[in-house]
């Protein structure tokens, strides 16, 4: 493999504490050195990247990426493809396929189609349960060895406390996580989007803050009982964030992650009944949007995770009932972040690498987020002063259904870089 | 949700999808449209040519005995040419129908469609799919503005006015679509709205729309000049949302008694289909202050008042096309 010399960066690596003006050179797809004014060995590729930062790639630990099952909404191929064009090189797909990834085979496919999809590294969800049915405990050991890199029964709450405090146990054999989507069903049934003054408005059945709040409180004080690292999805609610926030200085072992739309939307989008403001959590309010803010940037919600959820044009296209829930979000994560959050004074452009990078790495135990010298050369190239305008026809996902259609973002991902090879660059 | 408002005259625009989005003075316009169409449905020969030549639509994926007779009769009334489609059983997979019918309406030319359905926002999905003006006759528990529009006309006819009118909307608000349509249009005339119901019923915010709450019927009585008493549907004590019919009736049915402690008289409308002895007593639905049968003769003219206004015709020459159009002699 040809040596590759990325000349004239600015390198943020937030696992060393480094933001500074340095070259980095990667051999055999391993990073070999971060230092100022490398010469480049002989025969190697350069790339210019002044003016542009360089960072660890992005990684996102929540991704629906449809394979098997929903191919025409994105398959593995095309799911790691728009991973990469948002500045991804590891994303962890969710067990809610058909057949969901409850057993081998199901995690060996993903691990396959993984292996030959050209972009972002992808690692499958193992579910916690079998069918995602809440019942009985799937094979963590055997799932762990054929490639799960954590557990989840996303789409669905793990609704028996038993089930949750089994699986918290059990894991911790292992050492890795297990992800809950916090929903208690009986509030939750049948709500469209957020229970406040805009569902009353627009006569649509409301989702209450206290649905997710009740299961985080749960899931915090099972993590208690147990030790064992519960991981707490997309976190929407203020009341969530104090919860964590509270379970965190208890020492309990709790991460968290929030979504680049609950991060900068209201239930105010839904409007109109737009189809592609429906997700699950819904769009909250001004004061949690503030509350979700300040609690990624004090570390109470550790990372940033899309949701990347596609579905296919027709399924958004009825009335707001029966739209499914979810967006697209992979190839707006970072534009939103810079935007909203770097220019908008929320974080440091290192902080924000640190939340999409480093700490979701670090919380399901991945070799990745960091430039150190001999870890896999997976990097993301980016300019944080391009403006670009949202155009989902230029989707590399197979599916359009986000909310930003024509929104100016900031932050443009000009290259990815997963074990030392360009796996996405932007045309000029 | 109003397009082709941009004039200066005061219209409709192309749909009536609800009150929320209309003005004070499109209101009025409806309003006031609808006086002279009363008078139509009073001749021997209750027939104006005004909508000759138009075809309409009527689709209703929602059982409806009132609401579609009247739009019926009001196309019938106006010479349209109509055709009623009943959708209801297919909501398994209604989105996906409400696309495919909007491409079959848009072939087949119809000038307008009334639409009710299960779905919030139907409504207006059809209408931005669709060149056809499209009018809302009840989607899911978003809005109804036509049955928001006759109860207006009906506190005007019985009051002499709406602004300053004290109106009361009790009962089930959380799923009501009229309780949604009522509010947007009281407030919009100046009138002061108040809703009274078990909190298990009110939406969250309600407050938020510039409404008052009241726990108690009695507080809702002793305040108000007008009662509009909404249906109470059995699947909401099935859902868990009051325990029985009969302790709603208790302490939230509109009864005589709680009536006789009005310190004036109050006025009692009621949207129907009514359940006697669950929301409201029949002593007081068919009692002297009740109006709930005037609403029902003008929900004929608000909608004559409304097909026709969103069909490009204007107030004036409602008067003018209806005195002219019947020969005097075959008045009664």
């Amino acid at each position: 493999m040809r040596p590759v010399l990325v000349k004239g960066g600015r390198v943020i690596d937030p696992s060393r504490q480094l933001d500074q003006a340095a070259d980095v050179l990667i051999q055999d797809g391993r990073i070999a050195a971060v230092e100022s004014n490398v010469t480049a060995p002989e025969g190697a590729e350069t790339i210019d990247a002044s003016g542009m930062v360089v960072a660890p790639g992005l990684v996102d630990v929540h991704v629906h990426l449809r394979e098997p099952g929903k191919e025409a909404a994105e398959t593995v191929a095309t799911g790691a493809r728009a991973a990469a064009a948002g500045g991804f090189t590891s994303v962890c797909a969710m067990p809610n396929t058909d057949p969901i990834t409850d057993n081998q085979a199901a995690i060996g496919f993903i691990v396959k189609q993984a292996s030959a999809a050209n972009g972002a590294r992808v690692f499958p969800y193992g579910a916690i349960s079998i069918g995602q049915r809440g019942e009985q405990l799937a094979e963590f050991a055997k799932l762990i060895e054929a490639g799960a890199i954590a557990f989840s029964d996303d789409g669905h709450p793990v609704l028996s406390s038993h089930l949750m405090r089994t699986a918290l146990e059990y894991a911790q054999a292992f050492g890795i996580p297990v992800a809950d989507h916090c929903e208690e069903p009986s509030l939750a049934k049948g709500g469209a989007m957020h229970d406040g003054v805009v569902s009353t408005r627009l006569g649509l059945k409301g989702i209450p803050a206290a649905a997710e709040e009740i299961m985080v409180a749960r899931d915090v004080i099972l993590s208690e009982l147990t030790g064992g690292h519960v991981h707490l999805c997309h976190i929407s609610t203020k009341g969530s964030v104090d919860i964590i926030r509270r379970g965190k200085e208890n020492g309990v072992n709790v991460t968290a992650e929030v979504t680049p739309h609950h991060l900068t939307l209201t239930h105010d989008k839904c409007e109109g009944y737009n189809t592609n403001a429906k997700m699950n959590p819904p769009l909250r309010e001004e004061a949690d949007v503030v509350a979700l803010r300040e609690a990624l940037k004090d570390g109470t919600l550790d990372m940033i995770a899309t949701d990347h959820a596609p579905h296919h044009y027709e399924a958004k296209e009825r009335d707001f009932d029966d739209a499914p829930f979810g967006i697209v979000g992979l190839e707006t994560a970072l534009g939103l972040g810079v935007k909203e959050l770097v220019n908008g004074g929320v974080l440091s452009l290192p902080e924000l690498m640190r939340r999409m990078s480093t700490e979701p790495a670090k919380a399901f135990h991945l070799d990745a987020g960091t430039l150190e010298p001999g870890k896999p050369a997976d990097l993301v190239i980016f300019d944080p002063g391009a403006t670009w305008t949202v155009e989902p026809t230029e989707f590399h996902s197979k599916s359009r259904n986000t909310p930003y259609a024509g929104h100016v973002l900031a932050g443009r991902v000009e290259r990815t870089i997963v074990g030392g090879r360009t796996v996405f660059q932007r045309d000029s | 949700m109003i397009r082709d408002s941009s004039s200066s005259a005061p219209s409709l625009g192309k749909d009536l999808l609800g009150l929320e989005p209309l003005s004070a003075d499109q209101i009025r316009l409806v309003l006031d449209t609808a006086e002279p169409f009363k008078e139509v449905s009073e001749r021997a020969i209750k027939k104006v040519p005004t909508l000759r030549g138009k075809t309409i639509v009527n689709l209703f994926y929602e059982a409806s005995t009132r609401t579609r007779i009247a739009f019926e009769f009001a196309e019938k009334r106006l010479s349209a040419d109509t055709v009623n489609i009943a959708a209801a059983g297919s909501s398994v997979e209604k989105g996906e129908n409400l696309v495919d019918t909007a491409r079959n309406l848009e072939a087949m030319r119809i000038d307008m469609v009334v639409i009710r359905h299960p779905a919030s926002g139907a409504a207006a999905f059809l209408a931005d799919r669709i060149p056809s003006n499209v009018i809302n006759a009840g989607d899911g528990w978003h809005e109804h503005p036509t049955q928001g529009l006759l109860d207006l006309l009906t506190i005007r006819d019985k009051l002499g006015r709406i602004e300053g009118v004290r109106v009361c909307i009790c009962g089930d608000i959380l799923h009501s679509r009229v309780a949604r349509s009522n509010i947007w249009g009281l407030l919009k005339l100046g009138a002061e709205v108040a809703v009274c119901g078990p909190r298990s019923l009110l939406p969250r915010g309600i407050e938020e729309l510039g409404v008052h709450v009241f726990k108690h019927p009695e507080e809702a009585i002793e305040w108000a000049d007008v009662l509009n008493v909404l249906r109470l549907q059995l699947e909401r004590m099935q859902a868990g949302y009051i325990p029985s019919l009969d302790e709603y009736y208790r302490v939230y049915g509109i009864t005589q008694k709680r009536l006789e402690r009005a310190p004036r008289d109050v006025l009692i409308l009621h949207p129907g289909p009514m359940n006697r002895g669950v929301e409201i007593d029949s002593m007081v639905a068919d009692g002297p202050h009740s109006a709930i049968l005037q609403q029902v003769t003008n929900g004929i003219a608000i909608r004559m008042a409304v097909l026709y206004l969103l069909s490009g015709g204007t107030p004036e020459r409602a008067n003018v096309a209806q005195a002219e159009d019947v020969p005097a002699g075959v008045r009664r």
